[in-house]
């Protein structure tokens, strides 16, 4: 690694950092204290920034606590990841208009903006590669996505705390960013190490005469990371999937979280992966506009399993056996990657707190198989 | 960038009444230079829609060598299939698509097809037969077994008469609950089976129904010799962007918008007749 | 505007009030922007709330607020649903019994007693029921108000001719999509929001509340039959993690759609238990 990739910059200065990103067009975002979590919001300073608070979190349960520190990225994260900066939670796709020909349609493209978040998290790195794929494949590459993800900076923070819900370790996500990022910082006490990942990245830092890191830091570091790897008490065994979870279709466990399990799709709206959307349509009154706009949307809904009259997925146990297998399993199969970064979001942010490394643990354990019914009647 | 998102208008030329709520809509795209540009391939569908209610994915059953008219069979089933049902000739729905993969019907060509069709007016089937019937030189031996719950259900009556009338075609009708009137085949339509002979190295199974019976029925045919890879089938799911982003059409590793709906039996075999998949 | 839709006439539309409080049909007046666009959409033939111009039916549509308290709006209710095409129950009370339905798990005599000082004069049931379960109703907006983008949602379908279809997946849901921070899981209050219908835009949990189920339990008509909402496994939590007494978990589930199961077979089970 080169020295100009590769700086130190004092805590205090992270100002210069963010204000650097100003004068180039950015608009700077970072995770703000808010309701007793963190959000993502628009910030100048870096004293909007959480410092001092550290987060705590297990399964149904987040609470941030003040430790008096100076630490800036002393939160690991909150409930947003970085899909709403790309897939927008409601996206408007198209303005559609009464005319002569019947109806003209204009695309409602989001304005190109640049956008520089600061403090994601190696996860949220891995979830957003693995969006870029979802929405920018060979076939059809999504405009709306596109247009917002060409607009994004991301200013990493390399995990030096491990929280109880971690464990992107296990998935080799993290806590180190590997790649996807602009810039990454390290919080090594009173000082950031600084590591540029794009061009766009280092052309940020070529305004700075930042000084090269020392071994010092650059090793204290990586001690750190690796720390914080080591520490991670939840991990994911990926080694027999997908298929031991195909095979696991009748497990008896299924049965079991469907009765925790509320259906109330948090799981997967803070899951920076799951991309399932649902179109609404608004009409005026008069009907001679309407908007066709998409919404995040979610497998343990009504709506995503129905088709003519029935539904494929009536109950919470195909639901969350749907979307389990989909994250662990058949994701693998489409995208030629888990589904599942290892954040720990849905863990945390289900009310109930269904921790899915505890219920696949459980579905690769044999259980009792009840026979499959083969025997229905044939219908024509 | 195209974008995937933007619908077309399209005029409705003609509209066809195959049964009581079931209906042929002929469409045009109004659009010139769209309604040069659009080629498909039998068994791709659309997303048909309805200004200010919304999508529905419909196949086109129409031939592709004539693609500048567009025939798609809706049943007036749910909210935008009935609102659609209303609609008059001259009155504008949209199209986007074309979307997905639909029959083999180049790789059948020089083959013996057998298509196996079950319940209430199975459109895409319809297409492909029409289609094979166009180029009937260009096929071996035909064979339609097609099964409803009651005579009642036995829709495109005509066409199945006048498909009979075509060289080296056999068509065969069952019913589970016949009525006296009834002059074909009574019970499931995998009975039906036994009644044709086929061979296994020249066949290509189309089927398209209910997953139960193509659940029970290709094993079935296996048995009798034929390879997995040469029977295909056509799947329903809920699809909602025809361009595998919404998630909803899943089935265990596919999305039906883009990989199916008409899938090789062999891929799909794990899959049908798991509930909730 | 296609042919069909040019040819079909203003729909008659009539607002009826039975036992409410007349927020829902506020809701109406509070269209502002819309009120003008609705004037020429639809021929308001009555309703008293917001003109004594009130003229008779038939109607195309009838918007009917309020529970059913009374003998003699048991009756008229039958009428009305005989003067009206499309019959739309707007809000909680038309919809689930409102928070009157109270009284169903009470001693209304003694209410009586205790309130007025001729009791003999108040003739009133013992309970109060969802206009569903005295006539079939066509569509069913809920909350404790309604949305009002929700009525002029469905307003347009109607007036189009089409089947009106509202979302019934959880308020998380919505909540998520707005960025909301959880207050079950960062605060510990006990919210409904999991197990209730979304509608309202997650305006409490916008607010840092919890959500106390004005829009009835999640998931219903639309897209064809509904999964009951767990609420077994949200009072479990509530009790367990975030300590909440049986007659506190009695409480949450028994409020503004208390009368409407699963809500109500939940708080009626915590009872036992307390």
């Amino acid at each position: 690694m080169t020295s100009e990739m590769h700086g130190a910059l004092a805590r205090a200065d992270l100002q210069r950092l963010l204000d650097a990103l100003s004068a180039k067009g950015y608009q700077i975002v970072g995770p703000t204290v808010r309701e007793g979590s963190v959000v993502w919001e628009t910030i100048s300073s870096v004293s909007e920034l959480p410092i001092g608070w550290r987060d705590q979190q297990e399964p149904g349960r987040y609470r941030l606590e003040q430790t008096g520190a100076q630490e800036i990225f002393g939160v690991v994260h909150g409930p947003q990841s970085l899909k709403p900066f790309v897939f927008a939670p409601r996206e408007p796709l198209l303005q559609i208009t009464r005319s002569k020909e019947g109806f003209t349609t204009s695309p409602t493209l989001p304005q190109p903006e640049k956008v520089a978040v600061i403090g994601a998290r190696a996860c949220d790195l891995a979830g957003l590669a693995i969006q870029d794929r979802i929405f920018l494949n060979e076939t059809y590459r999504d405009p709306y996505y596109a247009t917002r993800r060409d607009g994004l900076f991301v200013v990493a923070v390399n995990c030096t705390r491990s929280l109880q819900t971690c464990f992107c370790a296990s998935m080799e996500t993290g806590p180190r960013a590997k790649c996807g990022y602009d810039l990454a910082l390290t919080e090594v006490d009173d000082r950031l190490l600084v590591e540029a990942g794009s061009e766009a990245g280092r052309d940020i830092l070529s305004g700075f005469s930042l000084p090269p890191a020392s071994e010092d830091l650059a090793g204290e570091a990586t001690r750190r990371i690796e720390s914080c790897a080591e520490n991670q008490v939840r991990r994911l065994d990926r080694s027999r999937l997908p298929h031991a979870l195909y095979e696991a279709h009748e497990h008896p466990r299924w049965d079991e979280v469907a009765g925790r399990c509320l259906a109330c799709t948090n799981c997967t709206m803070v899951c920076p992966t799951c991309f399932c959307h649902t179109v609404e349509e608004t009409p005026d009154l008069s009907h001679q506009h309407t908007a066709h706009a998409r919404l995040w949307g979610s497998c343990f809904t009504q709506e995503h399993g129905y088709i003519n009259g029935k539904n494929i997925r009536p109950t919470i146990k195909d639901r969350y056996r749907m979307w389990l297998t989909h994250k662990l399993a058949s994701w693998i199969d489409q995208f030629s990657t888990s589904g599942c970064v290892g954040c720990g979001r849905c863990i945390t942010w289900c009310p109930v707190g269904i921790d899915l490394t505890e219920e696949l643990s459980a579905l690769l354990t044999p259980g009792v198989q009840p026979p499959i019914d083969l025997q229905h009647k044939i219908g024509t | 960038m195209v974008n995937p998102y933007v619908i077309h208008p399209a005029t409705i030329v003609e509209k066809i009444r195959e049964a009581e709520d079931i209906t042929t809509y002929r469409l045009q795209l109004v659009d010139e230079e769209a309604r040069r540009r659009f080629r498909f391939k039998a068994g791709q569908f659309n997303m048909v829609y309805l200004f200010g209610i919304g999508e529905v994915a419909i196949s086109i059953v129409s031939d592709p060598d004539e693609p500048e008219r567009l025939d798609h069979t809706i049943r007036a089933v749910g909210r935008t299939t009935k609102a659609i049902a209303d609609l008059q000739p001259g009155e504008t729905l949209g199209i986007r698509g074309p979307f997905g993969e639909g029959w083999p019907l180049e790789e059948a060509k020089g083959r013996n097809v057998v298509i196996v069709t079950g319940g209430l007016g199975c459109a895409p089937v319809v297409g492909a037969i029409e289609f094979i019937f166009k180029r009937r030189n260009q096929y071996g031996a035909v064979k339609i077994l097609h099964g409803v719950k009651t005579p009642h259900d036995l829709l495109y009556r005509e066409r199945f008469d006048a498909w009979r009338g075509f060289p080296d075609t056999e068509v065969l009708l069952t019913s589970d609950q016949p009525d006296k009137t009834w002059r074909y085949h009574v019970g499931v339509v995998t009975e039906l089976f036994e009644q044709v002979s086929m061979d296994p190295e020249k066949s290509m199974v189309l089927m398209c129904g209910p997953e139960i019976m193509m659940r029970l029925g290709a094993p079935i045919l296996m048995r009798r010799g034929i390879p997995a890879t040469a029977m295909y089938v056509s799947l329903e799911r809920h699809m909602e962007c025809g361009i595998g982003l919404c998630g909803h059409c899943q089935m265990g590793p596919y999305f039906l918008c883009k990989d199916g709906p008409v899938m090789r039996y062999d891929r799909v075999e794990q899959w049908l007749g798991r509930t909730g998949v | 505007m296609s042919k069909r839709e040019a040819q079909r006439e203003r729909p008659r539309v009539a607002v009826f009030k039975f036992a409410s409080c007349d927020g829902c049909q506020l809701s109406i007046l509070n269209l502002e922007d819309d009120l003008l666009a609705l004037g020429q959409a639809l021929d308001i033939a009555h309703f008293p709330e917001a003109s004594s111009d009130m003229k008779p039916g038939p109607y195309d549509i009838a918007l009917v607020e309020g529970s059913i308290t009374t003998a003699e709006d048991a009756h008229r209710i039958l009428a009305v649903r005989q003067q009206a095409k499309v019959l739309i129950t707007i809000g909680a009370c038309a919809t689930a019994g409102g928070i009157q339905a109270l009284r169903n798990w009470a001693d209304v005599e003694a209410f009586k007693q205790a309130v007025y000082p001729s009791p003999e004069y108040i003739q009133s049931l013992s309970t109060s029921t969802p206009i569903s379960e005295h006539i079939h109703v066509d569509f069913e907006l809920w909350g404790c108000p309604i949305d009002k983008n929700q009525l002029l949602r469905v307003i347009t379908d109607l007036v189009v001719g089409v089947q009106p279809r509202l979302p019934g997946d959880s308020v998380c849901l919505e909540c998520k999509r707005r960025g909301h921070v959880c207050v079950l899981v960062a605060k510990g209050i006990p919210c409904l929001g999991p197990v209730t219908r979304t509608g309202c835009g997650a305006i409490c949990p916008g607010m840092g509340r919890d959500c106390y189920g004005c829009f009835g339990p999640s998931e219903g008509e639309r897209k064809g039959p509904g999964l009951p909402p767990n609420t077994v496994s949200l009072a479990t939590r509530f009790h367990r993690e975030l300590q909440l007494i049986p007659v506190e978990v009695v409480r949450r589930f028994r409020g503004i759609n208390g009368s409407v199961s699963p809500f109500r077979t939940e708080s009626e089970a915590w009872e036992k238990k307390t």
